[in-house]
């Protein structure tokens, strides 16, 4: 009981230590001006008509490949402690239903098909390779559930795809270190905005983030599922 | 609007509470759920669609999966200290 209250007053002293210290900022206000720059030359020098998309993979693009190591740390670090040699044998489980696998096998192209729209489409419309990815691996989250029971798909699968993906980005920065100068260079022609060929190197850099975070995160779901 | 935001923020400071105090673990993961899922409506309010579905299918959908297959490995409920 002591302990709940001692920690009760902490979370009161540093919420009205954040409190105070956020109130004098004014949000929505135009402080910095490089929200201005990025919304003025955004299209132009980049060709996405999401400019979020723009600031994620083109200015600043060395940053999403630092997340994506991160996602990469975290896959591999969960594989590391789940792994197992020898695969114990598990309990038969019961079969779904008829409707239930049915169902699934529907849903599943479906959904692939949307999270691959979600990250092709990147440059053009919300959403870009992480949403992408992360909806491609809730549809391998309904066939874990569903159809192929709670045996899981073989891990180095994902394993494989996931390095692929990530040497495909590597390898698309560094070639614009080759033409351009710098990691990440925008070398290919930017095109007309608002069609799904332009903006560059965006919408590659893009399908390789889809395919990596759809990978690590369905491998992550696949490793807790055959765990024990 | 801002009074349906204004509701919405209460609404998820009760479910954030509530993820906190349960005692069945299984019912404060699917509170924090819920905390994702309307964080997830706030953002879209706030014009920010990309976040929004990054919040909907990350914090409320796969967090809570991968969290509800960790109880089935572990213990359902937190014991007394």
């Amino acid at each position: 009981m002591i302990r709940k209250t001692i920690s009760f007053i902490l979370i009161i002293i540093i919420a009205a230590a954040v409190f105070f210290s956020l109130r004098e900022i004014p949000f929505g206000t135009t402080k910095s001006r490089v929200r201005e720059y990025y919304l003025d030359n955004g299209i132009k020098q980049t060709g996405a008509t999401n400019i979020v998309t723009s600031v994620v993979v083109n200015y600043r693009g060395f940053d999403t490949l630092g997340e994506v190591t991160v996602l990469f740390l975290a896959s591999i670090g969960l594989s590391a402690i789940l792994y197992r040699k020898k695969e114990e044998k598990r309990k038969k489980r019961r079969k779904s239903s008829l409707i239930l696998y049915t169902g699934c096998r529907f849903l599943f192209p479906l959904i692939l098909l949307f999270g691959s729209y979600i990250f092709i489409h990147g440059h053009l419309t919300p959403g870009g390779g992480f949403q992408g990815g992360a909806i491609i691996a809730s549809g391998f989250l309904l066939t874990m559930l569903g159809c192929w029971g709670w045996e899981g798909i073989n891990r180095n699968r994902f394993k494989i795809t996931e390095s692929l993906s990530g040497l495909a980005f590597v390898v698309v920065g560094l070639l614009g270190l080759l033409y351009g100068g710098y990691f990440l260079f925008n070398y290919l022609p930017k095109g007309i905005p608002n069609q799904l060929f332009s903006a560059g190197i965006i919408p590659l850099v893009y399908i390789a983030i889809g395919f990596k975070v759809g990978s690590e995160i369905a491998g992550i779901i696949n490793d807790m599922v055959r765990s024990g | 609007m801002i009074i349906l935001e204004i509701i919405l923020v209460f609404v998820m400071l009760v479910g954030a509470v509530a993820a906190g105090i349960f005692k069945d673990l299984l019912n404060a993961v699917i509170a924090a759920g819920f905390v994702s899922f309307i964080a997830a409506i706030l953002f879209y309010f706030l014009h920010a669609p990309d976040v929004a579905m990054a919040e909907a299918s990350i914090g409320a959908a796969l967090t809570v999966a991968i969290f509800i297959i960790a109880i089935k490995k572990t213990k359902r409920f937190e014991e007394d200290d």
